[in-house]
């Protein structure tokens, strides 16, 4: 390890930090926008579910890299073939948490609220969607976890990570800025599953006060 | 031209399908970069997930968390930093893939023994099964589909990320997508990507088929009257 490289190149590896942030942090939430409305629609209506189940976990099994890849001739190698390759990563990853959720509320939970007077958007939004968030927020960490790795992969068909690190570091048989890439990764992964867990925690008080 | 034209052109031709580093010979190459890590994966983490998954309690709850952690490590990263120290060796590939496959089959081994109904386990115990016999044939048979979806995610995580072998000179489809990128032709950059494409989708269908035929008899039933 030459440690001196570090603070000599902070303002290099503080950008590509910031980027890769985004490129993971954007896809998840985006993933978590769409799957919300199209999650709750396949709860109420089950024979949407299996074949759009189905076409995810096909979406699921494309390479990231290769997902890249064919979104060049369309959007260039830039910020958007990186996000949109990573929401559809997510979507496969958030929207069936979003759909099991939902649905392991139980019937008896749901009858209470109706028999209180609550509507069908009242009794959604208060009662079935906040007993969904544990299972919604597993989701989604794994989204923004895996995310923010394979952010890195985007470096391949040159934008810009803390993939940079890697690729430097190989070409020039350095070391320590490919552990500085790797551990930083490891870190702002971690960093935003706790920020997750944290923000679950606020969500679901009564979680905190079973357990 | 889109990019399933530019991957049809090069993938149809037939110069691509002869020589020492046609498409037919790559796509064996790749199929052993999935293979064996896979299969060294799958030895250490269904045994140890089986065991945690027994045990329950607490250490079941921190295992899951350390491996979802773990799904943090840049897999390419990874790769680098070995082929800088130990340089283009067999170790260099294979920990990276090793260290990919091990959480999704970790931690589905895990939940599915220890999701197994507590009745079902009491049974066992009331029939005068060793704890031994209680793993092996109670509480892993009901936990086939979960260790089978476990393997099947990282079996397609694998044959995905083995193409980024070829970044540090290796071979596999992703030889094609590096060459291509290295010399600005789309082709086989495409090509390569809709082949690993290809070989994904139909990893996914062979892990679906054989969940079917690992799940016991009964389980499949049970499953379909759900």
């Amino acid at each position: 390890m030459t440690w001196s490289w570090i603070p000599q190149n902070g303002a290099l590896i503080w950008q590509l930090t910031r980027e890769n942030l985004y490129l993971g942090v954007v896809p998840a939430l985006i993933g978590l926008v769409i799957s919300l409305p199209v999650g709750i629609l396949a709860a109420r209506w089950r024979w949407f579910y299996p074949p759009m189940l189905a076409l995810f976990n096909i979406l699921y099994a494309i390479p990231s890299l290769a997902l890249f890849i064919a979104l060049i001739p369309a959007f260039g190698l830039t910020d958007t073939t990186v996000i949109i390759a990573l929401t559809i990563f997510s979507l496969c990853v958030i929207l069936p948490n979003v759909v099991a959720g939902l649905r392991q509320v139980p019937a008896s939970v749901k009858q209470a609220a109706t028999a209180m007077g609550y509507g069908p958007v009242r009794r959604l939004a208060t009662v079935e969607l906040p007993l969904a968030v544990p299972v919604i927020f597993a989701g989604l960490r794994i989204a923004v976890v895996a995310g923010i790795s394979l952010a890195s992969i985007g470096q391949l068909i040159g934008v810009s990570s803390l993939g940079y690190l890697f690729i430097d570091g190989l070409q020039r048989s350095f070391p320590t800025e490919i552990w500085v890439g790797v551990v930083l990764i490891v870190v702002l992964a971690l960093a935003c599953d706790l920020i997750l867990v944290a923000i679950r925690r606020v969500l679901t008080p009564w979680t905190a006060a079973r357990s | 031209m889109s990019f399933f034209s530019y991957a049809w052109n090069w993938v149809s031709n037939g110069a691509n399908w002869h020589g020492s580093d046609s498409i037919p010979y790559q796509l064996v190459a790749h199929l052993g970069y999935s293979g064996l890590p896979l299969l060294i994966a799958s030895l250490i983490a269904v045994p140890a997930g089986v065991a945690i998954g027994h045990r329950g309690g607490p250490a079941a709850n921190v295992v899951i968390n350390i491996a979802n952690a773990w799904r943090s490590i840049p897999t390419l990263g990874l790769l680098i930093l070995l082929a800088v120290y130990v340089g283009v060796s067999t170790t260099a590939w294979l920990v990276p893939l090793v260290v990919l496959a091990i959480p999704p089959i970790l931690i589905n081994s895990c939940e599915g023994v220890s999701e197994v109904d507590p009745d079902v386990r009491d049974a066992a115990k009331g029939v005068g099964m060793t704890t031994w016999q209680q793993i092996i044939r109670v509480e892993v048979p009901i936990a086939v589909p979960l260790i089978m979806l476990g393997l099947r995610t990282s079996a397609i995580f694998v044959v995905a990320t083995a193409t980024i072998a070829a970044y540090i000179g290796f071979g596999g489809l992703g030889r094609f997508i590096f060459d291509g990128l290295a010399s600005n032709q789309y082709g086989p950059v495409a090509g390569g990507a809709l082949l690993v494409v290809i070989l994904a989708v139909l990893v996914l269908i062979l892990f679906t088929g054989l969940t079917w035929l690992a799940t016991p008899v009964g389980l499949r039933k049970r499953a379909k009257t759900e």
